[in-house]
């Protein structure tokens, strides 16, 4: 990659207003996430900082909770948990995918007929009963709820690999490879995962945002690690007292919003820079 | 005669590729049980610690767990297919007829939401297609995309914040007004007036992804050569659009409809919970709740089989719709 290609990538990435914008609110939202717990009072998110049901813009500025927990610092301890989970719940997810995806559409055959088979299969299960079923019985804890999203994300990874692997094994610079004894796995590694990157990352930032919807819908139901603040877990504490104390409920929620948003915004983004041919209509 | 005989064989067919899908869903439960940490009675019995010496024997007994692993495996195999899904302690019923008696309001749910979402969605899409970059068209596309990224749960929330709390126009949760003994048409209605904000929760998402996806297809579809035939024959804009564009674009959101099954089922468990509407997701939710693995576990199995259903439908509703695809 040369200068050039970074610049030229920039620049179609910028002719994208909203995503230009949505970019910007990520970073924010990321930069909260690292540095927000060591900027805020220590104790954590569980610590009882006041009074109960203190309303916003008071002396705390987005007010206490039901048992008096600064809803502040819930928020800023839930952005790292959605974060931590929605990257590390993709990661897994797009290594299963390519994995799985890269043998079909590479070898063909039996393997292709089988592999989609069980894609096809894994894409029937309704996915979020799946992922309940994962984290009740493994017991609520952060891996857990990553192995469970992973397990119900991966299937649309790896039909999208397995079509790139598929279009890209009949091309001639791969059958060039191929007649000059070069190994499968070197073929894959050198010329077509590097070929398919593109398509891999605009699925994967969608994929983040999807993750981060169902880990806050998890938490909201009480599958969350009990140690971990999280977004849907402040949503689903709070919903008794939902005539109390609305904004207990909405502003939380309004975190997520935003962030999938954001998220989504920024893939949509990727997808008119990787893909300058691909016409976003 | 010859369509339907074609239609029944073709049902036939899908009823028998089927048998692989529940075979893995079968297993995955088994090994679910299995893999996870500690006795497979503990896990299912839960951490409440509540279980009866009676009820953990009798676990032992319906997964068999005296005996060598794949004699349970068959075992647990047969009762599954012949839907002996176990009893429910805690609920003081059988797995099976707990979540029949369920499912009724969870199949209103899901055919009101399925209705409204593709109808309201596809409407959209074809108003924001119609003219594209228009105000009419970002207006549309904005909801679509805020629309898309909203938590369920949050949605529910609000609605009931906003239209039952604050307005009070609509009930803030279950099936029916239980005070009041409805018979006849006012218990029709009664019904309807507490799905509505239920069935809107739970539209929202899909009505978004109809939206985007009918958009995108009417666009794609208009640039097609047939358009520019039907144009240089002297039809009308309006004829084109309707009679030849939306037949073809509709199909791509008529396929995704049937993809989403799954996922509208596992939304429901999120949507029952917040409007305590009495079907399998808040069944879900309370066997969650009371870690009753069991009654999760034969939820999960009758869901996935739904889906296979309604997929199955799904097809033969394409074929209506798309002649040159044939049943096969």
């Amino acid at each position: 990659m040369t200068k050039a290609d970074v610049l030229g990538f920039c620049q179609r990435y910028a002719r994208n207003r909203a995503a230009l914008v949505a970019l910007g609110v990520l970073v924010a939202i990321v930069a909260v996430a690292i540095a927000g717990p060591h900027l805020l009072r220590q104790g954590g998110p569980f610590e009882l900082a006041g009074p109960p049901f203190q309303p916003p813009f008071g002396r705390f500025a987005l007010g206490t909770d039901m048992l008096g927990r600064d809803e502040l610092v819930g928020l800023v301890y839930g952005a790292r948990t959605s974060l931590v989970i929605g990257l590390a719940a993709t990661l897994f997810a797009t290594l299963l995918g390519v994995l799985l995806g890269g043998i079909a559409g590479y070898y063909g055959g039996g393997a292709d007929e089988a592999l989609m088979r069980l894609t096809e299969i894994f894409q029937t299960i309704p996915s979020f009963l799946f992922a309940i079923l994962v984290v009740a019985i493994l017991s609520p804890s952060i891996e857990s709820v990553i192995i469970a999203i992973a397990v119900v994300s991966w299937p649309p990874m790896a039909r999208l690999v397995r079509g790139e692997f598929r279009s890209l094994a009949d091309r001639e610079f791969v059958q060039a490879c191929v007649s000059m004894g070069m190994s499968d796995l070197r073929v894959i590694a050198l010329h077509i995962l590097p070929n398919c990157l593109s398509s891999i990352i605009v699925t994967g930032s969608l994929l983040v945002a999807t993750a981060i919807l169902t880990e806050s819908a998890l938490s909201f139901l009480g599958l969350s690690d009990p140690n971990v603040m999280s977004w849907g877990f402040m949503v689903g504490a709070a919903r008794d007292f939902l005539q109390r104390a609305w904004w207990l409920c909405a502003i939380p929620g309004v975190a997520i919003l935003v962030t999938v948003l954001a998220i989504n915004l920024v893939g949509d983004g990727l997808n008119d820079a990787l893909n300058p041919r691909l016409r976003h209509l | 005669m010859q369509v339907a005989r074609g239609r029944a064989r073709y049902i036939g067919r899908r009823l028998v590729q089927a048998v692989p899908t529940i075979l893995v869903i079968v297993t995955i439960n088994f090994l679910l049980v299995h893999l996870a940490p500690g006795n497979a009675a503990d896990v299912l019995a839960g951490e409440s610690g509540s279980a009866t010496p009676q009820y953990m024997a009798y676990l032992r007994h319906q997964f068999g767990l005296d005996q060598p692993l794949y004699v349970q495996y068959l075992d647990y195999l047969k009762n599954v297919v012949t839907l002996e899904l176990g009893y429910s302690f805690r609920e003081g019923m059988a797995v099976r007829d707990l979540i029949l008696q369920r499912l009724g309001p969870t199949l209103l749910l899901m055919g009101t939401t399925i209705v409204l979402s593709i109808g309201v969605g596809m409407l959209l899409g074809l108003v924001a297609a119609g003219r594209p970059n228009s105000l009419r068209d970002s207006a549309i596309s904005i909801f679509a995309l805020v629309a898309y990224a909203t938590p369920l749960f949050w949605v529910g929330l609000m609605f009931i914040l906003l239209f039952s709390i604050e307005l009070g126009w609509l009930p803030t949760s279950g099936m029916t007004n239980i005070a009041a003994f409805y018979t006849g048409w006012r218990k029709v209605a009664d019904v309807a007036r507490h799905l509505v904000l239920p069935a809107l929760t739970l539209s929202l998402f899909y009505m978004a992804l109809y939206v985007r996806l009918m958009r995108s297809s009417m666009l794609e579809q208009s640039g097609m050569d047939y358009v520019v035939t039907a144009r240089s024959k002297g039809l009308t804009e309006r004829a084109i659009t309707w009679r030849h564009v939306l037949r073809n674009a509709c199909l791509p959101v008529v396929t995704m409809a049937g993809v989403q099954v799954g996922n509208l089922l596992g939304g429901s468990v999120v949507v029952e919970t917040v409007f305590g509407w009495p079907g399998i997701g808040l069944l879900a939710f309370r066997a969650l709740f009371a870690r009753d693995l069991n009654l999760l576990l034969g939820i999960f199995f009758v869901a996935a089989c739904l889906v296979i259903a309604v997929n199955i439908i799904v097809d033969v509703i394409y074929s209506v719709l798309d002649p040159r695809i044939r049943l096969r």
